[in-house]
């Protein structure tokens, strides 16, 4: 695309025709602020915040809806322009409860954050200000506090525009407009939660976050959505080894600036009902072990059978350092050709155009590069070796054809677990470095967010620690070193 | 009305019995202008337009053949004409008039507008409040559709034109022609950001022109007896008659058409049969309430046209003139005007949303309280930290008053300040 030279702040900068002001300006490090603008909406030009000085131009022009031409000569630091932000600013909070301490955004507000930076004079309002209602649920585990809002619209905007349901609206005029739904509707949309996302105050918040958690102790790690085949970025909010959110992270190529609600409330497994220690069977009961005594059992285990007729059963859900690692071991440590997969089966499964997929397997794409067979086509085994649970159906073959669990690598506890000799406890994905094959053969790298829960062990280093148990020599398994 | 019919445009069949039927309009004159408007080529229409130097009579004074013809040309989408009949700015009455007495008069409009520029669909957007124009309009759509003058092939003509009327639902922003244009789609009145200009990206997407109902009304008379005519009218920037709704204290208030030029002392003391009880002037707002005012100096020597009026740093606005007298408190009538404003804002743009009202309320404690000399100064503030700041001029229409009436009639302002022997404390 032709580049369009124009001058910002007295700099020189060329830039992509079509390229609005505010990411004009952002290329060269000049922050223009706003709060009703958002790269993935539609511009809607309302909170006059980017307001913005144009040479030859009659009246200040706001930056979101202004596009580059040749020439422009762009002020935004200018005392005219400071004063118009400090004036924005002020009209913003005098209706605004100062509630930050007791606010869930506390942290995160633009309004705190712009206040600082843009205005800091004290209020000059005397007058009474507007209560509006607080605490409304507005479905979908959205909670509205109208009198935070500042009516940008992005929420309105996203339903409309990007979720596709137009379930959103102001009501009322003057300064006693609000955002509501349509009587007697909710929001429903399956990407509800990214209007909590995108609100830039703490009008809109997560009810499943609200007073769990202030924003400054959690610590953000880069990762992927595992709810499905899709892969959508994700940025993983934690704080001692708990997952308390998951938002989604800017990918222009995978999920844009969204993820789905399924996806975002998905974490859960990572926090509960995990297994956290190694169990085998021992005097016909289940008993906990260390990591060393369970894989020492599996070993030995092993070596009373014919290894090359034990099935290995991988899943769809792992990484590609683990499905490599799990497959490289059935082929070249237990030397059988018995190598299938099973997967997340999900009886009428959500999908639509815009992000979710019907498969809620992150990875079967690298499963199918691995060519492996579904459980479906088990022949007879002796046994066999299962990576991360089985699904229902392919629980019940196992069971039809008499084929015995003689280990599980789980990191949740599941049905087949009692059924197994030796459970294995691994990490998830929030545990492990590693790599996921999305539905478009995207490669998506996901980043260990905290250290495993209780003795978890990568899968890699239990299957050095069996490789090892049974006298064979074993390279050391680091997720990296598959790609 | 003035009483020498030579000088009118767009009010000769005002008194009238039945002036609103198409047999009256007929008899009178009405639907002339059709067979010449056929006859033309629709680029002439607008030239035609552009010559008479018709401006926009709905207040921001645009000429009116210029905005036809940014209409696109060669465009692969439906055109459409709204009229702007949604007439709510205080102190302005005249369209309800022209809608109430001539609906055929603004069809014809509607039919030479609408050949024009190509568009095969218009909208009236009338204020839902306009009972009786609304069913003199909606009369007058049905009489014509039965005649023939409005439909397929209308008056025999190879053109096809369906005109919409439709009800606003009580929101003064819907005046302004992009909120118009939301609204009549069926989402909140609201205005849109520009650009893309309604003539580009108007109603559903497509190329619109927004005129509202004076303008319109005005074309049978340019078509029929040219531009040249037309600009016999007013002056030479201002051409044409423009009609006023005078109210306030004058003996006789009501809707005139003048020509532009008019001298505004003229208007109050000759036509409108001078002040009322013979009181003193004190105050004029010359163009609906939403223009910066004038005092009775400025009315000595303003005239009513749009250089004058710029000349005296307001604006002649839709012509909704406001007499004041002597015994009038500009900060009482301040108030009204905030209290509507802040009521009326659509809630879009912030200093406006909260301008508007933060304005309302001061007003409202200095004349309950009694103010001090900072709350005038934070009254000029917040008006220049909301003008020229938002997506339409609604944050303007109540920060011009504020300035203008500070400006001009401090004294009142400091009667009603703190501390203050002559104070005034009034309950509200």
């Amino acid at each position: 695309m032709a580049k369009v030279n124009l001058t910002i702040d007295g700099q020189s900068v060329d830039v992509e025709e079509g390229t609005n002001l505010i990411e004009a300006a952002r290329q060269i490090g000049v922050e223009v602020p706003h709060y009703c603008y958002h790269p993935g909406l539609k511009i809607d030009g309302n909170c006059r915040m980017c307001l913005v000085d144009i040479e030859k131009s009659p009246k200040p022009q706001i930056a979101c809806n202004t596009k580059v031409a040749p020439g422009m000569v762009v002020h935004t630091q200018t005392d005219k322009v400071k004063k118009m932000r400090a004036s924005v600013m002020e009209f913003l909070l005098i209706n605004h409860p100062l509630d930050c301490p007791t606010c869930d955004q506390a942290g995160e507000c633009r309004l705190q954050d712009y206040y600082m930076k843009y205005d800091r004079i004290p209020s000059r309002f005397e007058e009474t200000k507007v209560h509006k209602d607080k605490m409304i649920d507005l479905g979908s585990s959205v909670m509205l506090d109208q009198e935070r809002c500042i009516a940008c619209t992005r929420c309105i905007r996203f339903c409309r525009d990007v979720a596709g349901q137009d379930e959103l609206a102001l009501a009322n005029r003057g300064d006693h407009v609000t955002i509501t739904t349509f009587p007697g509707k909710k929001l429903s949309n399956p990407y509800a939660g990214n209007v909590v996302d995108i609100c830039p105050v703490g009008a809109l918040t997560s009810d499943e976050f609200r007073f769990k958690k202030r924003v400054w102790y959690l610590k953000r790690t880069p990762s992927v959505c595992t709810g499905c085949s899709r892969g959508c970025n994700i940025e993983v909010h934690h704080e001692g080894n708990k997952i308390y959110r998951l938002i989604p992270r800017y990918n222009p190529n995978v999920n844009q600036y969204w993820m789905c609600d399924e996806g975002r409330h998905g974490y859960h497994f990572v926090n509960d009902n995990r297994v956290l220690r190694a169990q085998i069977i021992k005097n016909g009961a289940m008993q906990e072990v260390s990591f060393a005594e369970a894989a020492a059992y599996l070993a030995s285990q092993l070596k009373t059978m014919n290894s090359s007729e034990i099935a290995t059963i991988s899943h769809a859900g792992e990484t590609n350092e683990v499905l490599k690692a799990f497959d490289e071991f059935s082929k070249n440590v237990l030397k059988t050709d018995l190598r299938y997969y099973s997967r997340n089966e999900v009886k009428n499964p959500s999908s639509d155009t815009i992000l979710r997929t019907a498969d809620k397997n992150p990875n079967q794409a690298y499963i199918n590069d691995l060519k492996l067979k579904p459980v479906s086509e088990i022949k007879n085994a002796q046994a066999a070796l299962v990576l991360n649970g089985l699904s229902e159906a392919d629980f019940e073959i196992l069971k039809k054809k008499n084929i015995p669990i003689l280990a599980i690598f789980a990191a949740n506890v599941g049905d087949a677990l009692p059924h197994a000799s030796v459970v294995c406890p691994i990490p998830t994905f929030a545990e492990q470095d590693g790599h996921l094959t999305n539905v478009n053969a995207v490669v998506q790298k996901i980043s260990q967010a905290f250290a495993p829960r209780g003795e978890s062990r990568l899968v890699g280093e239990w299957l050095d620690a069996i490789t090892l148990a049974l006298g064979m020599s074993a390279k050391k398994a680091e997720a990296v070193s598959v790609f | 009305m003035t009483d020498n019919k030579d000088n009118l445009v767009l009010t000769t069949r005002f008194g009238l019995e039945k002036s609103y039927t198409a047999d009256v309009y007929q008899k009178t004159g009405g639907y002339k202008s059709i067979d010449k408007l056929f006859s033309m080529k629709p680029d002439d229409v607008i030239e035609e337009v552009k010559k008479s130097g018709l401006r926009g009579r709905g207040g921001a004074g645009f000429a009116a053949g210029l905005k036809w013809s940014f209409i696109p040309k060669n465009v692969d989408k439906p055109k459409y004409l709204c009229v702007n009949a949604d007439e709510s700015e205080p102190g302005t009455f005249k369209d309800r008039y022209l809608l109430e007495d001539d609906p055929h008069q603004l069809i014809e409009g509607i039919i030479i507008c609408c050949y024009a520029i190509g568009a095969e669909s218009a909208y009236v957007y009338i204020r839902g409040e306009f009972d009786l124009a609304y069913r003199r309009i909606e009369e007058a759509v049905q009489e014509a559709y039965q005649k023939g003058y409005l439909g397929k092939n209308l008056f025999g003509k190879n053109y096809k034109l369906d005109v919409t009327v439709h009800r606003g639902a009580g929101a003064y922003i819907c005046g302004e022609e992009t909120a118009l244009l939301s609204s009549l789609e069926g989402n909140k009145g609201q205005p849109r950001i520009k650009p893309p200009f309604p003539a580009v990206v108007g109603l559903f997407g497509c190329p619109t022109i927004i005129n509202n109902v004076e303008t319109i009304s005005a074309l049978p008379y340019i078509l029929n007896n040219g531009a040249d005519a037309y600009k016999k009218f007013g002056t030479e920037k201002s051409p044409g008659t423009k009609l006023f709704s005078v109210s306030g204290h004058v003996n006789k208030p009501g809707v005139y058409e003048l020509p532009l030029g008019y001298p505004m002392k003229d208007l109050i003391n000759k036509v409108c049969g001078g002040m009322k009880d013979g009181k003193a002037l004190k105050a004029v707002i010359p163009g609906g309430t939403s223009m910066p005012i004038l005092t009775a100096k400025d009315c000595e020597t303003v005239t009513l046209d749009y250089e004058s009026m710029t000349a005296h740093q307001t604006m002649l606005g839709s012509g909704g003139v406001i007499v004041m007298n002597e015994d009038v408190d500009m900060v009482w009538v301040l108030r009204n005007l905030s209290r509507f404003y802040a009521h009326e804002s659509c809630g879009q743009c912030t200093p406006c949303r909260e301008g508007t009202g933060w304005i309302d309320k001061m007003l409202v404690r200095i004349l309950r309280e009694g103010g001090e000399e900072k709350d005038i100064a934070l009254l000029n503030e917040l008006s220049d930290n909301m003008m020229g700041k938002t997506i339409c001029v609604l944050a303007d229409s109540l920060s011009m008053p504020v300035i203008s009436f500070i400006k001009k009639f401090p004294d009142d302002f400091r009667r009603h300040l703190k501390n203050r022997p002559q104070a005034v404390r009034v309950g509200i």
